[in-house]
């Protein structure tokens, strides 16, 4: 049927994808898109591996269960300061945030 | 009707496999056609709404409703839906296309799809999840996407306003939507929808009925009715996210808005008044449907002669009544009943079904009277506050050195 | 080719490819509802992985609250409702070259670790996954206490993003 690698390399790919949003665009919510994309891929990794290796152990869901929730509260509060930074500096692109370069 | 119905299952996939085609594709092909046939049934069901709807607001409000085409004016609602059809349809400057087009199908989408879970009758349902109810809050979610993206792709101020009211109570209203979910899910002891009908012996609306009524209010703010409809209010923001919709879009809007409300009437019924139980429905599954759509259309009634009856609520207003009273209200209830659930397993083992009804009707009124205790001293409070005797402004008095000009 | 692979083969294309369009499109809502088909995507390959449970708490989790929230703090966020000049910085080439390497990287890893092609085995139907989760969220020798922290990392964060957001008061004179 579908083997491992099927799954894994589809997380790889996946991981990838959010690794080039992240590095490459400007606008910082369309970076934590990226870092979503990445956890999405971690979870997915997470989870075959329960399936395909230890189907028995409860581990890898409740694993899975916690990245859920970290990730959860890392959009809340990420979405929170770029409101805040927005109020103060009227932009959210990455590279106009440069306040502390000389 | 449930054994007709698995011999004709079964003879129709003999017939595809007989044709040559895979055994998976004529399971999936099984599968679409049991999804079709839930759909159809459905939105022929709405149509029906429709002229419900104008019907029953008629009567409410004194005056006879459609009565001119057909019988009782039935065929008032093809008359409307070939109105909406052979309307124009705008897309207006500046908007964005793509997701202005896609918002509608979304909101109807997000309402059949609740229909997957609901047991019409014993075994008779869609799919059989594991985690009903969670996939049922997780669909409601996407109706919320679908008014936000309407509103924002409409390119439009009042639109995006009311877009944001929306979403705003929609996700408020969630929360303790959520909390009173689980407590069917708590005396039934599994998230699957048909096991709780199945362990439904005793309807839970008896056994929690403050519950219930919780769940009557949040499924109305969610569904966007009156008195929870300022986000399509025309004199307060000017008909808010489907401003701009014309023709059969809003026709979607408002199909789903109508079956929505029967949706939430189902759910209630499955949830809290025994779904598809009643006299005689085991031995004739027929009668399972027919006691369900009985006690559907009977909450949909209640959800409409509420709305014809109270004003609507401010959005503020609004959203206080939500995260300062029915949040903490929910999660105390949800905390009680947990324990006196657990309390009578431990200590009242071999309980008779009528004790175990009466110490949890008596809990849920021992907390509805101390909710009432409490709100009762709050508004007399605020009523002393606001409507006590003040000194109005008295003008200055008059001195004899003033007066001499 | 079995439905299942085939499925899979449709799935991973669709999430691929709504992957691919959330980091390149121009318009930023485009882009939230890119990530919202391929969060949907994922939610899919739960379901092929018999975790039910995690499939409908992703649709309700990302789905229902982060995908809204996201697209709530684009529309508040915007100084203009344009997505004017590029949306990329001037070394996206370098983030490009460095993604497609990282994959390289992970694909060479796997194909040279020997039991990458494992077959599914057969799980148990007398397991019921959902009630194994729930015992062992909540069992004091099993992850309560992950669960707790949980818990109260997500009130951290709860009280954090409120008191971040709140609008100053404006000083007086």
């Amino acid at each position: 049927m579908i083997p491992l690698s099927w799954f894994l390399v589809f997380a790889a790919a996946l991981f990838c994808i959010g690794l080039y949003g992240v590095l490459a665009r400007k606008n910082a919510i369309a970076i934590l898109m990226g870092i979503e994309l990445m956890l999405n891929a971690v979870n997915v990794n997470l989870v075959a591996f329960w399936r395909y290796r230890a189907p028995e152990m409860i581990a890898g869901q409740a694993w899975a269960v916690m990245v859920f929730a970290v990730a959860a509260a890392e959009v809340a509060v990420g979405l929170a300061l770029f409101i805040s930074i927005y109020r103060q500096r009227k932009t959210i692109a990455a590279d106009e945030i440069n306040l502390m370069k000389w | 009707m449930a054994d007709q119905l698995t011999g004709f299952v079964n003879w129709l996939e003999n017939l595809l496999l007989s044709l040559g085609l895979a055994e998976s594709f004529v399971s999936f092909l099984m599968a679409t056609l049991g999804v079709l046939t839930i759909m159809m049934f459905v939105l022929v069901l709405d149509v029906f709404l429709v002229w419900v709807e104008r019907k029953v607001v008629a009567r409410f409000q004194g005056r006879l409703g459609p009565n001119r085409l057909g019988p009782f004016g039935i065929i008032q609602p093809f008359a409307d839906i070939i109105k909406l059809l052979i309307k124009e349809d705008i897309t207006p400057i500046g908007a964005d296309r793509i997701l202005f087009n896609l918002a509608p199908p979304f909101a109807m989408a997000a309402v059949l799809l609740i229909w997957a879970v609901i047991p019409f009758s014993d075994g008779l349902l869609g799919a059989d999840l594991n985690v009903g109810v969670l996939y049922i809050v997780g669909v409601g979610a996407i109706g919320t996407l679908s008014i936000i993206l309407a509103g924002w792709a409409s390119n439009n101020k009042y639109s995006l306003l009311g877009a944001f009211r929306t979403v705003a109570q929609m996700i408020a209203y969630e929360v303790p939507m959520v909390i009173v979910l689980l407590v069917p899910v708590l005396l039934a002891g599994s998230m699957n929808v048909s096991e709780i009908v199945d362990s439904q012996g005793v309807w839970y609306i008896f056994i929690a009925p403050l519950a219930a009524i919780i769940l009557l209010i949040t499924a109305i703010a969610e569904i966007g009715r009156t008195p929870f409809d300022l986000l399509e209010a025309e004199s307060e923001i000017v008909a808010g996210f489907h401003i701009e919709y014309t023709g059969m879009k809003f026709g979607l809007f408002y199909a789903a808005e109508l079956l929505h409300a029967l949706t939430v009437g189902a759910l209630f019924a499955t949830l809290f008044l025994g779904g598809w139980r009643g006299p005689f429905a085991d031995q004739f599954p027929i009668l399972g449907v027919f006691y369900l759509f009985l006690k559907a259309f009977l909450i949909y009634y209640v959800i409409m002669w509420i709305k014809y009856t109270l004003p609507r609520i401010r959005i503020d207003h609004m959203l206080n009544f939500n995260w300062k009273f029915l949040t903490p209200l929910a999660l105390t209830l949800l905390i009680v009943t947990a324990i006196t659930e657990k309390l009578i397993d431990q200590y009242f083992v071999n309980i008779t079904l009528t004790l175990y009804v009466g110490i949890m009707l008596v809990a849920n009124v021992i907390i509805a009277w101390i909710v009432l205790a409490i709100v009762r001293k709050y508004a007399q409070s605020t009523r002393k506050r606001v409507g006590d005797e003040r000194s109005i402004a008295q003008p200055p008095l008059e001195t004899p050195a003033s007066g001499s000009d | 080719m079995t439905t299942v692979q085939i499925i899979f083969i449709v799935a991973a294309a669709v999430t691929l490819g709504a992957a691919i369009m959330v980091v390149t499109t121009r318009k930023l809502l485009h882009a939230a509802v890119w990530l919202i088909l391929s969060l949907l995507g994922v939610a899919v390959f739960y379901v092929l992985l018999n975790a039910g449970f995690l499939a409908v708490a992703q649709l309700v989790i990302y789905i229902g609250a982060i995908a809204i929230l996201m697209i709530f703090a684009i529309m508040l966020t915007r100084h203009l409702a344009l997505d004017i000049g590029p949306q990329v910085h001037r070394g996206w080439p370098w983030a490009l070259l460095i993604a497609i390497l990282l994959f390289g990287g992970l694909i060479w890893l796997l194909s040279s670790w020997s039991d990458v092609s494992t077959e599914l085995p057969v799980m148990s139907s007398r397991a019921d996954p959902l009630t194994d989760l729930g015992v062992a969220l909540v069992s004091p020798n099993a992850y309560v206490i992950p669960f707790e922290l949980a818990s109260i990392l997500l009130l951290a964060a709860l009280i954090g993003a409120i008191y971040v957001a709140w609008p100053k008061k404006e000083k007086e004179g």
